[in-house]
C-alpha cells in the first residue's frame, strides 16, 4: 500500500497556501507533517482526508481497497475531538465503532488507552488529555489502514504519549500508514515531510 | 445498516438528554397557543374557527425552533468531519439525521396537538384531523429544514438565516396542512384532496432534502 501526492497545491480563502508538494508513504511508515504554524500542515492534512479539494495535484492510495476512496480508508484525528458530552464514554466510543463498521470491543479499547475505569462517565467531564486518549480508542475501534492524525500529542502527559507511541507502533507493524502533523517527536521512526514557511 | 441506526440512536439520546432540546419544541408549541387565546379574547367560535391555523403555526415555528442545531452541533465538535468521511452515502446519513431529529423533536408536537386543542376550544374529531395532519405534514418541516440547517453549517450563520431560508419553503405545506384540517371541521372541500397533497408534499421532501443537504455540505466543507 502506497499513500501518495503529487504537486498538490492548497488555496484557501484566496490565499495559496503550499504548492508543488509531493509526499510519500508506504506500508508500515510515518510521515511527520511539520513545519511553523500557518504553514498548511492542517490543510495537508485535510486534503487528504477528502475534507478539502485540493487546488492542483492529485493524492492518492495505492493498493487499498479497490471500491472504497482514500477518505474511506482513513481516519482523521483532528483538534475538535467529535465527543458528545451528553453522552458517556462508553456510547461516545460505541456510537464511532457502530457508524464505522468496527467489531472491537469497546472495553478492550477502553483498558487500551487507560479508560477503563471511566466508561460510565460522560464525556463533559473528562479532561483534555482524557478526550484525546478517548479519541485515539476511536482509532482501536475501528480498523482502518491510513491514520491521518493533528497534533495528536497535544494535552498528553508523558505516560499517554507513550501509550500513544506503542499504539502507532502496533498500527505500523500491521502495516499501517500514519502521517502526523506534529510540533514534538512522536517517539516513533518517522521520516520528514518539512512544509516551507508562510512566505 | 448499523451505521445509520446507530446515528439515529445517537441523535436520539442526544435530544431526550438533559439540554438536548426535544422537550424544548413541546414547551414552545404549548407556550404559543396558551399565549392565543389572550391575544384574541374569549370569543370560543373565533377561537374554534382559528384554532387549526393557530396549531399549525405554533408547530411550524416549534420545528424550526431546534432545526439549526440540526448540523451545527456536529460541525462544531468536529463529528460531521468523520460522517462526511464514513461509508455511509452522505445522502442516507442526512437521512438518518433528520428522521432522528423529527422522532425526537416532531412527533412530541403531534402527540401534544389533542391536550393544546382543549384550549382552542376544537372538540375530539376536530383536534384529531389537526393532529393527523400534523402527522403527515411535519416531517416535509424536518426534511426542507434540513436543508436550510445544512446551509447555515456552510455559510457560517445559525439561528436567524435559517428562518428566513426555510420559513418560504414551508408555505405549500402550511396551506395543505391548514386547508385539510379545516376541510375536515367545517368542509365543504373534501379531507382526502388537501391532505393526499400534503402527503406528497412530505413524501417529496424525504427525497429532495437530504441530496440538497448533502450537496450543501459536500459542496462547503473547509
Amino acid at each position: 500500500m502506497r499513500l501518495s501526492g503529487r504537486h498538490v497545491s492548497c488555496i484557501r480563502g484566496g490565499r495559496e497556501v503550499f504548492s508543488g508538494l509531493d509526499f510519500e508513504a508506504d506500508s508500515g511508515q510515518a510521515l511527520a507533517v511539520v513545519g511553523p504554524n500557518g504553514s498548511g500542515k492542517t490543510s495537508l492534512l485535510r486534503l487528504v482526508a477528502g475534507l478539502l479539494a485540493p487546488a492542483g495535484g492529485s493524492i492518492g492510495l495505492d493498493g487499498g481497497a479497490a471500491e472504497l476512496t482514500l477518505p474511506e480508508q482513513a481516519h482523521y484525528l483532528g483538534h475538535r475531538d467529535a465527543l458528545k458530552p451528553a453522552l458517556s464514554v462508553a456510547e461516545n466510543l460505541s456510537f464511532w465503532r457502530d457508524f464505522g463498521g468496527g467489531i472491537e470491543d469497546i472495553g478492550q479499547c477502553l483498558a487500551a488507552v487507560r479508560l477503563g475505569h471511566a466508561t460510565h462517565l460522560p464525556a463533559a467531564y473528562l479532561s483534555a488529555g482524557q478526550r484525546r486518549r478517548l479519541s485515539i480508542a476511536r482509532l482501536l475501534a475501528v480498523r482502518r489502514p491510513v491514520w491521518l492524525l493533528d497534533e495528536p500529542t497535544s494535552a498528553l502527559d508523558a505516560a499517554g504519549q507513550d501509550l500513544f507511541a506503542g499504539v502507532m507502533r502496533d498500527h505500523l507493524e500491521d502495516g499501517g500508514i500514519i502521517l502526523a502533523a506534529t510540533h514534538t517527536p512522536l517517539g516513533i521512526a518517522t521520516r520528514e515531510l518539512r512544509m516551507g514557511g508562510a512566505a | 445498516m448499523t451505521a445509520l441506526a446507530a446515528l439515529i440512536r445517537r441523535d436520539i439520546r442526544i435530544a431526550l438528554r438533559v439540554g438536548g432540546g426535544a422537550l424544548i419544541g413541546v414547551l414552545f408549541f404549548l407556550t404559543v397557543t396558551v399565549l392565543m387565546p389572550f391575544a384574541i379574547g374569549p370569543d370560543l367560535a373565533l377561537l374554534t374557527r382559528l384554532g387549526p391555523a393557530i396549531l399549525w403555526l405554533g408547530a411550524l415555528l416549534a420545528s424550526l425552533l431546534t432545526l439549526d442545531r440540526l448540523f451545527m452541533a456536529d460541525h462544531e465538535d468536529g463529528s460531521l468531519d468523520l460522517i462526511v468521511m464514513g461509508r455511509t452515502p452522505l445522502e442516507l446519513a442526512c437521512a438518518a439525521k433528520a428522521l432522528a431529529h423529527w422522532l425526537a423533536a416532531g412527533l412530541p408536537l403531534v402527540v401534544a396537538t389533542p391536550v393544546l386543542g382543549l384550549l382552542l376550544n376544537l372538540d375530539a374529531a376536530a383536534t384529531s384531523a389537526v393532529a393527523l395532519t400534523l402527522l403527515a405534514g411535519t416531517p416535509a418541516l424536518t426534511f426542507t429544514g434540513m436543508i436550510g440547517a445544512a446551509l447555515a453549517v456552510t455559510l457560517h450563520r445559525g439561528g436567524l438565516l435559517l428562518a428566513v431560508l426555510v420559513l418560504p419553503l414551508s408555505i405549500p405545506v402550511l396551506i395543505f396542512g391548514v386547508a385539510a384540517s379545516q376541510a375536515a371541521i367545517t368542509g365543504p372541500l373534501a379531507f382526502g384532496t388537501p391532505f393526499s397533497i400534503l402527503c406528497a408534499l412530505s413524501l417529496a421532501s424525504l427525497v429532495i432534502g437530504p441530496f440538497a443537504a448533502a450537496a450543501s455540505l459536500r459542496h462547503g466543507l473547509d
